[in-house]
């Protein structure tokens, strides 16, 4: 666990799932160009994000993955997944990105329990 | 205590902005401050001063202006989630080469950065989303 100040981003919805996930990245991306240490949650459906075979939407919906991809690039390494998300989905780790770490529930409470700056989408 | 609100509802779809309005009464009838309201995601639509309500209901608008005018409450757009979604200032309606624009003060477009000041700033910063 990092330091308790880091801002934490929640991703809860999936990607085409209207603009949730774009603007929710654009939020985390934002963050670390202002200097902060950006821990990235991906519950539920929010974890479709990190599917590493997943393609554009229908026509005219861009893709996602590739602000996925970019996060590294501004520094924003933790990219959280709580096991019961997997367990919930069928998702095994092979089938997200590289560097996802899961997450305990206890883990996940303690995230939300410490005193840090929290945005959902 | 100093309180910051971010809204991402859109008005008449979502109970997100009656939620954060009432909330903001609240919040400054208990003698706390709010430093500002940030609009996100579909939350941009509360700005656009086309929306036309039957009378006898709330025009959303018109009541987060009214919150600006009795409290000096800032009432920042983010300007990339606004274009997106039709949600133009003069300015930006030049530029783009629109006929029309549905943003005016005291609502301005501003950029995210915007939201993280506001939440560095705050005691307490609350998101009202569906």
């Amino acid at each position: 666990m990092h330091a308790s100040e880091d801002f934490l981003v929640v991703i809860r919805h999936a990607p085409h799932n209207a603009s949730w996930l774009r603007e929710g990245l654009d939020a985390a991306l934002v963050a670390a160009a202002f200097g902060q240490s950006v821990r990235l949650l991906f519950m539920g459906e929010g974890a479709l994000a990190l599917c590493k075979k997943q393609q554009a939407g229908a026509p005219g919906q861009k893709a996602s993955l590739p602000t996925i991809d970019m996060l590294e690039m501004y520094d924003i390494d933790q990219l959280n997944v709580p096991e019961r998300t997997l367990n919930e989905l069928n998702l095994g780790l092979e089938s997200l990105v590289d560097g996802v770490s899961t997450l305990t529930d206890a883990q996940v409470s303690a995230l939300f329990s410490q005193n840090r700056p929290i945005l959902n989408f | 205590m100093d309180y910051g609100l971010l809204v991402m509802g859109a008005p008449y779809s979502d109970p997100a902005p009656h939620s954060a309005l009432r909330f903001a009464e609240a919040v400054l009838a208990r003698g706390h401050r709010l430093a500002g309201v940030f609009f996100y995601h579909d939350g941009v639509h509360n700005a656009s001063s086309l929306m036309t309500p039957p009378q006898d209901e709330l025009n959303l608008r018109e009541a987060w202006k009214a919150l600006h005018e009795r409290h000096d409450v800032p009432l920042d757009v983010c300007i990339a989630a606004a274009l997106r979604r039709g949600i133009v200032n003069e300015a930006e309606a030049a530029r783009h080469g629109h006929s029309a624009y549905n943003l005016e003060a005291p609502f301005e477009l501003t950029g995210l950065g915007q939201l993280l000041t506001l939440q560095q700033r705050c005691d307490r910063f609350i998101t009202f989303a569906s």
